[in-house]
């Protein structure tokens, strides 16, 4: 018996591993051409991951990485205790879903009434126009933002001093930044976040519209009724999908608008991106910075996880993974 | 027939049509030229003297017109025309070749007879789910790569995102696999395919892609700040900018060499003069090329 079974499993498994070369030379060139970007991504990706050790230790220059003494969870005891984490956690989900939120339904909104709009010059303009602000660097927001509220000569100012008003010190006020930081955001992303929605609705087929002409709906029916709800699956989906990266912040925004050293401000501005970038180049306190990209990197792919999970609920062909 | 064209008139200019309609143009023209002004803005600014922003404080139409900031720009030149072919020579490279390697990339893994497309897709993907951090990146690039200070640190971080490679594959996607099927049974190999089919029947694909990675580079500062340091005599564009904006003795240094007078620096005019000069070109090539990014993103929009 153990004879025959014997050669009959090693030709089994010599099949297999010649299965398994066969398929490798049959995709080689194909494999090849994936080569490139594997090692970008192995080198710029993969190999930082590791990195996330620095978070359980006390790093110091002098004794670097490996001989540096391990603290287990200090890092993190430390921003719980001193409530930075919180107010970062804070902080940037509540921007995040003021931008996710407010993004959307402004884009929306905008989509349906360029759609009603019927001087095609117009819309063509409007729109290159709209689009202009997404193009510009982050650096450019920072000025034409101190153009208009710097506190000497900003725009702001000059309109309030001509209509009797005191001038306003904002840069060195809280309250006012997460709104001027809002509308920064959906000045910047609204013209050209509206792309989506005007190509969906662009999908609405016109004989529902002149069907509902003809039992005679007006505007504000044929908006409601039928444009609207039309539009809720890419909504749901678009909602989710940017509810992914809600532990992530747009640092060039942040940094641009605030200052690099606006320390009055960081109680509402500080978000995650902007207290790693400084623990890293002015504190130089290279361990809490990684503690707080980890609890970032963790939570957030939680949250992509659950996400993910919603979208395949909501609909099964459009779910990542 | 013609009751029913007369009816469909009636409607047509039913009230609530012409309410919406109006409302329309009003809301969408403030919007369009909220998003237009805060330019000229800079432009009327950088075009003003020192003494009327004193007194009048920014302002879209030049109280006091001058091109004194201009002048001293354009006098001493030196690190601007620098500035310039750094990120003309980033973006132009890092263009090219990133293009080069989604597009290979996104055909390999949009293959449905590749056996590794799906394990090799993920690699990828998984990136955006979890990363190291700004910190082990930070000393990956300047300990362990030693790129700090040189231009590469900009120029490879940039050249691929997966957000790209599942763009490209989408786009590969609406070509039919028979193609390459065909060719294949023509003897023509995978990279072959790749160069003299694909690639051809792609051209609207990587100008969009293109535009996306160009884009990125001409904008990018975020990388140029964390590893070019300050004493670098030419810096990208971007991030010479951002000196100029955010350092008072950075002008007053460059003026200094156009032999103006310390008090006579028009330290307002000048940052905004800088802006006009680092953003004009892009600000008027893009109305032609818009249309790309559009697709871009009406294509990458619910998978990316």
């Amino acid at each position: 018996m153990e004879k025959v079974i014997q050669p009959a499993i090693q030709s089994k498994t010599r099949r297999e591993s010649s299965g398994r070369l066969r398929r490798f030379w049959n995709n080689k060139t194909l494999l090849l051409m994936c080569l490139p970007a594997i090692a970008f991504f192995i080198i710029f990706a993969y190999l930082p991951m590791p990195g996330v050790y620095l978070a359980f230790i006390q790093y110091n220059y002098a004794d670097g990485i490996f001989k540096s003494p391990f603290v287990a969870f200090d890092n993190f005891r430390f921003l719980v205790m001193n409530g930075d984490l919180w107010r970062l956690t804070f902080n940037t989900v509540a921007y995040n879903l003021a931008f996710i939120v407010l993004g959307n339904l402004l884009q929306i909104f905008v989509a349906i009434l360029l759609n009603e709009l019927r001087r095609k010059w117009f819309k063509k303009v409007a729109q290159t126009l709209m689009f202009l602000p997404h193009f510009i660097s982050a650096v450019l927001i920072g000025l034409i933002a101190y153009n208009i509220l710097s506190y000497d000569y900003g725009l702001l100012n000059h309109v309030l001093a001509s209509i009797g008003m005191d001038p306003v010190k904002v840069y060195s006020n809280t309250h006012v930044w997460p709104f001027i930081i809002v509308i920064t955001y959906l000045w910047q992303t609204t013209g050209y976040g509206s792309i989506v929605y005007f190509a969906a609705i662009m999908g609405l087929d016109s004989e529902i519209i002149e069907a509902s002409e003809i039992d005679g709906a007006n505007a504000f029916q044929r908006i409601i009724h039928i444009v609207i709800p039309w539009l809720k699956p890419t909504f749901i989906i678009l909602l989710l999908f940017s509810l992914g990266g809600i532990m992530k912040g747009n640092f060039g925004l942040f940094y641009n608008l605030v200052g690099a050293n606006n320390t009055a401000l960081y109680a509402s501005t500080d978000i995650i991106e902007t207290y790693v970038f400084r623990s890293l180049m002015t504190n130089f306190n290279f361990s809490i910075g990684s503690a707080v990209s980890l609890y970032q990197s963790v939570f957030g792919f939680v949250i992509v996880i659950t996400a993910n999970w919603l979208v395949k609920k909501a609909s099964p062909e459009n779910s990542l993974f | 027939m013609e009751e029913n064209i007369a009816e469909s008139r009636s409607i047509r200019t039913d009230a609530s049509e012409v309410i919406v309609r109006w409302f329309g143009y009003i809301v969408i023209s403030i919007f369009a030229l909220s998003c237009l002004l805060p330019f000229l803005l800079i432009l009327g600014t950088s075009l003003t003297t020192e003494s009327a922003i004193k007194k009048f404080g920014f302002n879209f139409w030049p109280k006091e017109f001058t091109t004194f900031a201009y002048k001293i720009v354009f006098e001493n030149p030196d690190m601007m025309v620098g500035s310039y072919i750094v990120t003309i020579g980033i973006t132009v490279v890092g263009t090219a070749l990133g293009l080069f390697l989604v597009a290979m990339t996104g055909y390999a893994l949009q293959r449905p007879d590749f056996g590794y497309r799906n394990s090799i897709s993920f690699f990828i993907y998984f990136t955006t789910l979890f990363s190291g951090g700004l910190v082990p990146f930070y000393l990956l690039v300047t300990q362990y790569l030693s790129l700090k200070d040189s231009y590469m640190a900009v120029l490879l971080p940039g050249l691929l995102s997966p957000f790209l490679i599942i763009m490209m594959k989408s786009f590969v996607r609406s070509i039919p696999h028979a193609i390459t099927e065909s060719a294949k049974i023509d003897g023509a190999g995978d990279f072959t395919i790749f160069i003299r089919l694909i690639l051809p029947m792609t051209t609207p694909a990587l100008a969009t892609i293109g535009l996306f990675i160009a884009l990125g580079y001409w904008n990018e500062w975020y990388n140029s700040m964390l590893f070019l340091s300050p004493n670098m005599e030419y810096r990208p564009l971007q991030l010479f900018l951002y000196n100029v904006i955010t350092s008072a003795d950075f002008i007053r240094n460059s003026a200094a060499a156009s032999n103006v007078e310390l008090r006579d620096v028009p330290l307002e005019s000048m940052k905004m003069a800088t802006a006009v000069v680092a953003t004009g070109p892009v600000i008027l090539f893009y109305p032609f090329v818009q249309r790309y990014f559009i697709k871009g993103i009406t294509v990458g929009a619910v998978k990316g």
